[in-house]
């Protein structure tokens, strides 16, 4: 009876959306989303409840919403995500993509460099770096510091390599045009090269943020203080409580989109100049 | 060819660096057994020991070297010492993953860009998907899976298709699209169907975009597939070679199958790249 219904759920929402599609309001896509969403969740439901599926593999939506209301595991939650996020993963953050930063404005004068770096980096970036953190573990101890040194160590090349290729993004009748208003490096610099470049800074933030969030937490599973996101989830799937696994995965999915998609408002507000941010 | 010299100067810094930071990072254990054997190291001595620790902070390149060529070709490959052993295992998992992976983006792009109300409802959650750190929950979906009788090479698979079909979808999406409507019109006043439009414009204007997706995503299967080794209990594979490693101190492991993977993953990246450019170049794009 309730995969008839899920069935039903799946059904109407399709033909809700197909429905919308029509109409190009601005609101729609909004709309359509967000009831592909609840579609999701409903048929998760229903198909959970009506194949009788044991919440000890896949527990229902409810009961996962009925323990991230419970207040008990929201300060437990609260204290993961300070530690795994604040403390881990944004710091890292920060750290990482402002050395990038630094460096590849500093490798920016040596076209040699750049010709060694730039290779290097785009190679070490596709490389599985997140199998360092075991040695980050050993290095730094158990606490935040090692996953804020993974999370470094992540997001280093891809922020590296976008910022180089960003600074390349002017071409020579613009430089040109620089001289000839006498401009120095550092006036060429921050007012020409840096906002050409901003499209690509902002895709490598773009990047390093969604590996942030994922370093911190794998490096959790190698050893934490009692307290983390990974180190939840991986004592939590041990005791076979997975709704609370899936609570923490609500929460870090959450943390996730903010930061994206902060960082992608930031941009609207900073690149609204370029062709990218145009309506398609 | 131009790079080569610059490539090589950065290789060589990066090698004088890591020498210089063993020596630095192994050299506080050297003292410390050297005071208690009541010694004074020299200099030569201290920087001999630091490079050949059993059990160093940072491991020389050179013991890497050593250990990779003692596990990868004098071990025979069925050996579970071997390191061609773990890396088939790993391997085999981020192929079957990277199949399903492609052919999984590539079916969502084409649904994406032929269905209005799809566009609208899908490709936000797709993206919202990413956010969700999939690597995270990998261990959980092994232990489930593993819980209901999956085990062994499809659990694995499973999330190397998750993290490879995203970087596919949105490439497919973006190079299906990026024909101009100078280009689709004149697909209309040839009186096209949709499916031939679809078949001999947007798919082969799509190419550049999916092989530089399939790039991206190789790499994503194989970090997938490492991550859902490290559940304890995996019989195998680059991921729980890390792990034993770092049970066990053994630092020279954990450094060894690091750059196994590393080796893995830029062999798949470059075959990708060959492929790319013998289809381009018989499509007549090369650049």
């Amino acid at each position: 009876m309730l995969i008839v219904a899920a069935l039903a759920v799946w059904i109407a929402g399709w033909a809700l959306n197909h429905w919308l599609a029509r109409r190009r309001e601005r609101w729609v896509p909004l709309i359509s989303a967000l009831i592909f969403g609840a579609t999701l969740l409903l048929i998760w439901e229903l198909l959970v409840r009506g194949l009788a599926v044991p919440a000890v593999i896949l527990p229902p939506p409810s009961a996962i919403a009925a323990r991230l209301a419970d207040p008990a595991t929201q300060g437990l939650l609260w204290g993961d995500f300070v530690q795994t996020f604040v403390k881990g993963a944004l710091s890292g953050f920060v750290i990482g993509s402002g050395a990038a930063f630094v460096v590849a404005v500093v490798t920016d004068r040596s076209p040699f460099l750049q010709r060694g770096l730039l290779p290097v980096g785009n190679f070490v970036a596709a490389l599985p770096i997140i199998g360092m953190a075991p040695i980050m573990v050993m290095w730094f101890g158990f606490g935040w510091q090692s996953k804020a040194a993974i999370v470094v160590v992540m997001v280093f090349f891809p922020m590296l390599v976008n910022t180089v290729a960003g600074l390349k993004e002017t071409d020579a009748l613009q430089r040109d045009l620089m001289r000839t208003y006498a401009a120095g490096y550092w006036q060429t610099l921050l007012k020409l090269r840096l906002p050409a470049a901003a499209p690509f800074i902002f895709n490598g933030l773009k990047i390093a943020s969604t590996l942030a969030l994922i370093g911190a937490i794998v490096a959790e599973f190698f050893g934490s203080p009692t307290r983390g996101m990974g180190f939840r989830i991986s004592t939590e799937v041990g005791r076979l409580s997975l709704d609370m696994v899936w609570a923490v995965i609500a929460v870090a999915a959450v943390a996730g989109s903010a930061f994206y998609g902060g960082i992608a408002l930031l941009e609207r507000a900073a690149t609204f100049w370029h062709p990218s941010q145009r309506e398609r | 060819m131009r790079s080569v010299l610059p490539v090589l100067t950065v290789v060589a810094a990066i090698l004088v660096i890591w020498y210089g930071a063993a020596v630095w990072l192994n050299s506080a254990w050297a003292q410390d057994r050297a005071a208690r054997a009541d010694v004074e190291l020299s200099l030569g001595a201290l920087v001999a020991d630091t490079l050949s620790q059993d059990k160093p902070k940072l491991p020389a390149p050179h013991q890497v070297a050593v250990e990779l060529w003692e596990t990868v070709a004098e071990k025979n490959v069925t050996s579970k010492r071997s390191l061609v052993y773990h890396g088939w295992i790993t391997l085999s998992a981020t192929l079957l993953g990277f199949t399903l992976g492609t052919g999984l983006g590539i079916l969502l792009a084409i649904g994406i860009v032929h269905d209005r109300a799809m566009n609208n409802s899908v490709m936000p959650w797709l993206i919202a998907s990413q956010t969700i750190p999939i690597l995270a929950i990998a261990p959980m979906i092994i232990v489930v899976l593993n819980s209901v009788g999956i085990s062994g090479l499809l659990p694995k698979a499973l999330i190397s298709t998750y993290l490879s079909f995203f970087p596919v979808a949105v490439g497919m999406v973006k190079g299906l699209r990026s024909p101009d409507a100078m280009q689709l019109d004149q697909m209309r006043t040839w009186n096209a169907s949709r499916s031939q439009a679809f078949a001999k414009l947007r798919w082969p204007s799509a190419m550049p975009y999916l092989f530089a997706s399939l790039k991206i995503a190789v790499a994503a299967a194989l970090v997938g597939a490492i991550v859902g080794e490290l559940p304890a209990g995996a019989a195998g594979g680059l991921g729980a070679r890390l792990l034993a490693g770092s049970y066990y101190g053994q630092t020279i492991q954990i450094w060894s199958a690091l750059f196994a993977a590393a080796a893995l993953a830029a062999v798949m990246v470059g075959l990708i790249g060959l492929v790319q450019r013998v289809v381009l170049a018989r499509m007549g794009m090369v650049r």
